[in-house]
């Protein structure tokens, strides 16, 4: 209510006339500066014969991309080039928000904990890795630790799953037969969840008495998936990556394969970014006043219901805004790809889809309001979370 | 309120002054270039024979003398060049913004980069071609048998497109890495993060110079594309694009009429109208292009004719070691297609 009020104020005294002339004249500046700088562009690009328009995104690339998460090559549209350059960007980013955050949370709680040396040694982690530039640590990651593994034909084999050498690392492939059975019992086992869930919720209102409702969802998640599966026949197959010989040259083929580019940015993503993160958690559990911990103390909640019941969901409210801005940041970062290599969406469309068709002004267009869009749905959706959980006054 | 307007108009102002300020007049790039004092020449990021820095900052190569050549025919002196090092990827746009005047940077000769980004290529100071390099160890010893391999090449480049042509045409699977600058993409291949490196084979051969240990590596015969190298200048200027054509012309020019650096002072007695057209002694050639009548006497004693800019840099004497003769870049009339039109 407050809120229109104060909209309605302002747009009152902003209606009065002497008031009015400045802003219609900042309007019309506004207006003719945008006006300006587009028919400047589209002149100068006339006169120098440059071509323009949107149509080369239906044109052959003709560049083949190392890293993708669909089917492309050279004979795709560079319309498809720019959707691989934005998937490996949604995929090292969303990736990199994971661990930036559960990195993040463990390094900021232990840095208030009672253990001298575990609160020392993450004060070390944050101020070492957030005061280093972030390129920096993308090139220490890529130049210094993934170009020294061994080569091909020396990889490292961790137990017969996961392979490391200078050209990447390789997992298995998993293969299912019978999926749909894990799939039965996973849907079964979220409707037991939720049964135990509101039984426990009604066991505290009528009896006082809690459960361990934690341990009972991995429970009937482990229970019901094993169970489910031995009854429907399911068979998993790993498909390992197997080294091929051509001559001298030793190649994996076939597994899932990560790109050591693509894990040099997540690793220095990752590890910059929560720093950050976990400064916020530090000072959100910090803004909670000290009566809190004792009022729940004294109520009987032990350490780690007293953490989970009080202390995180007051806490959120404070860690969410600036949270918010560190994904941002992430994900904007992770443009410095193109420093190693790593086919993103700046270095795949405005790299390459960019020097091979000259069209600058359309294709640095595109990635900035692709950037833009990403970004708004990302603090969209947290403004939504934080409202969520923010105090509701009554 | 009053004072709110007045700053507000303040403001204004000097939004407007900014904007005007932008707009660039768009005279000749020869007066451009003159006024200024020197040439911007764009080149390479560090290619050996091309465009290469020494420790004291000193450029040299075969497309750097292509800049000197320009500056000695609009100044009269050749060192009137400040070069600026572009990755592949930039390479065009900095030349459209006329940031640079003059791009010599190894740089291929298409159609589309031709007609389509609005440039002009003055003509081919490099005939080259490309092709592979392998670790000896991988005992390879035709290109044919690559397959299932990891390739490091340099983004934004025709070698690029080539690569995946040559792959697709023969049936062999390939994995493209693609790094901004070719100086990456050459030390991802000496660390072991691709079994292939390719470029043209003049950049291959300038490159290896630059790897840990070049002995252990070894081009494969096979050239899989023309790649006529040559300077580019923007599209809108007809006299400045002939200015730099030119350039190039009388060099080749002064090869085949044996005319160098060190003779050229002892030719002006000379009786061939050919050579005192070159030399500014007879005719204007000058005149034309708008420079003084000695611009091409000015490229030749201070650069040098094609043949000692080739042996220079690139030549079977450098580290390089490009044999000319039985090449493409020797004169028509030893075999080679260097041609130039008459100079008169």
């Amino acid at each position: 209510m407050l809120r229109i009020e104060e909209i309605k104020n302002s747009v009152k005294k902003n209606l009065r006339l002497g008031n009015l002339i400045p802003q219609l004249l900042l309007l019309f500046t506004f207006v003719f500066i945008i006006y300006y700088f587009t028919s400047n562009a589209q002149t100068n690009m006339a006169s120098r014969n440059i071509s323009s328009g949107f149509d080369f995104l239906k044109t052959n690339s003709g560049f083949d991309v190392q890293f993708s998460l669909i089917d492309y090559d050279g004979s795709y549209s560079f319309g498809r080039a720019y959707l691989v350059g934005l998937l490996n960007t949604l995929l090292v980013s969303s990736f990199g928000i994971v661990f930036a955050t559960i990195l993040g949370f463990l390094v900021g709680v232990a840095r208030l904990s009672n253990n001298f040396l575990l609160s020392k040694l993450s004060q070390l982690y944050v101020e070492i890795l957030r005061n280093l530039p972030l390129i920096l640590q993308i090139f220490f990651w890529y130049f210094v630790v993934l170009r020294n593994l061994p080569s091909t034909e020396n990889s490292f084999i961790f137990l017969d799953f996961l392979i490391v050498n200078v050209q990447g690392a390789y997992f298995p492939k998993f293969i299912f037969t019978n999926f749909n059975a894990i799939f039965y019992g996973l849907v079964c086992a979220i409707l037991a969840i939720f049964l135990a869930r509101y039984y426990s919720k009604k066991l505290i209102y009528e009896r006082g008495k809690s459960l361990p409702v934690f341990k009972i969802s991995i429970l009937c998640l482990i229970l019901f998936t094993t169970i489910f599966a031995l009854i429907g026949n399911t068979d998993l197959q790993l498909k390992r990556a197997e080294l091929i010989q051509n001559f001298g040259i030793f190649n994996y083929v076939g597994g899932v394969k990560l790109v050591p580019e693509f894990l040099a940015l997540l690793f220095a993503l990752s590890l910059y970014t929560s720093t950050f993160i976990a400064e916020n958690v530090r000072a959100g559990i910090l803004s909670v006043g000290k009566g809190q911990k004792e009022a729940s103390k004294s109520l009987g909640f032990n350490n780690s219901q007293s953490l989970k019941l009080i202390i995180i969901p007051q806490a959120l409210r404070v860690i969410i805004p600036p949270t918010t801005n560190q994904y941002l940041n992430l994900l904007k970062n992770s443009s410095l790809a193109a420093g190693i290599g790593y086919p993103d969406l700046a270095s795949v469309f405005a790299g390459t889809a960019l020097s091979q068709t000259g069209k600058a002004i359309e294709i640095i267009f595109i990635v900035m309001l692709t950037y833009l869009s990403i970004s708004l749905i990302i603090s969209a959706f947290l403004n939504w979370y934080n409202h969520k959980i923010a105090f509701v006054e009554k | 309120m009053k004072i709110n307007i007045l700053k507000f108009f303040g403001s204004l102002a000097l939004l407007f002054a900014f904007v005007i300020s932008s707009v660039t007049a768009n005279a000749g790039t020869k007066d451009d270039v003159t006024k200024k004092g020197s040439l911007n020449c764009g080149v390479s990021q560090g290619v050996p024979g091309f465009s290469n820095a020494d420790a004291s900052g000193k450029w040299t190569g075969i497309d750097v003398d292509m800049c000197r050549a320009v500056a000695a025919a609009v100044f009269g002196d050749a060192n009137k060049v400040k070069y600026q090092p572009l990755s592949a990827k930039d390479r065009f746009e900095v030349l459209k913004s006329g940031q640079i005047d003059m791009l010599a940077r190894n740089t291929t000769w298409t159609l589309s980069r031709d007609a389509g980004l609005a440039l002009e290529f003055v003509g081919t100071n490099f005939y080259d071609g490309q092709g592979f390099i392998v670790r000896k160890a991988a005992k390879i010893n035709s290109a044919k048998k690559l397959n299932n391999v990891k390739v490091c090449v340099e983004t934004g480049t025709t070698t690029e497109l080539n690569l995946r042509d040559y792959f697709k045409a023969n049936n062999l699977k390939y994995e493209a890495v693609a790094f901004t600058k070719a100086d990456e993409a050459v030390a991802a291949y000496d660390a072991g993060r691709c079994d292939v490196y390719t470029t043209d084979k003049s950049g291959l051969a300038a490159q290896r110079t630059k790897m840990k240990n070049p002995a252990e590596h070894t081009v494969l015969p096979e050239t899989i594309s023309k790649e006529p190298l040559g300077p580019v200048v923007r599209g809108d200027d007809q006299n400045w694009k002939d200015i730099a054509s030119w350039s190039l012309y009388v060099m080749i020019e002064a090869e085949e009429l044996g005319v160098s650096s060190k003779n050229i002072d002892s030719m002006k007695s000379t009786d061939n109208p050919n050579i005192k057209r070159l030399l500014g002694l007879e005719g204007d050639t000058g005149k034309s292009l708008g420079l003084a009548p000695e611009w091409a006497y000015n490229i030749i004693k201070q650069v040098g004719n094609y043949g000692e800019v080739y042996e220079k840099n690139v030549g079977a004497n450098t580290p390089i070691g490009l044999a000319r003769s039985g090449s493409p870049n020797q004169l028509w009339t030893k075999g080679g297609i260097l041609y130039a039109p008459p100079v008169r």
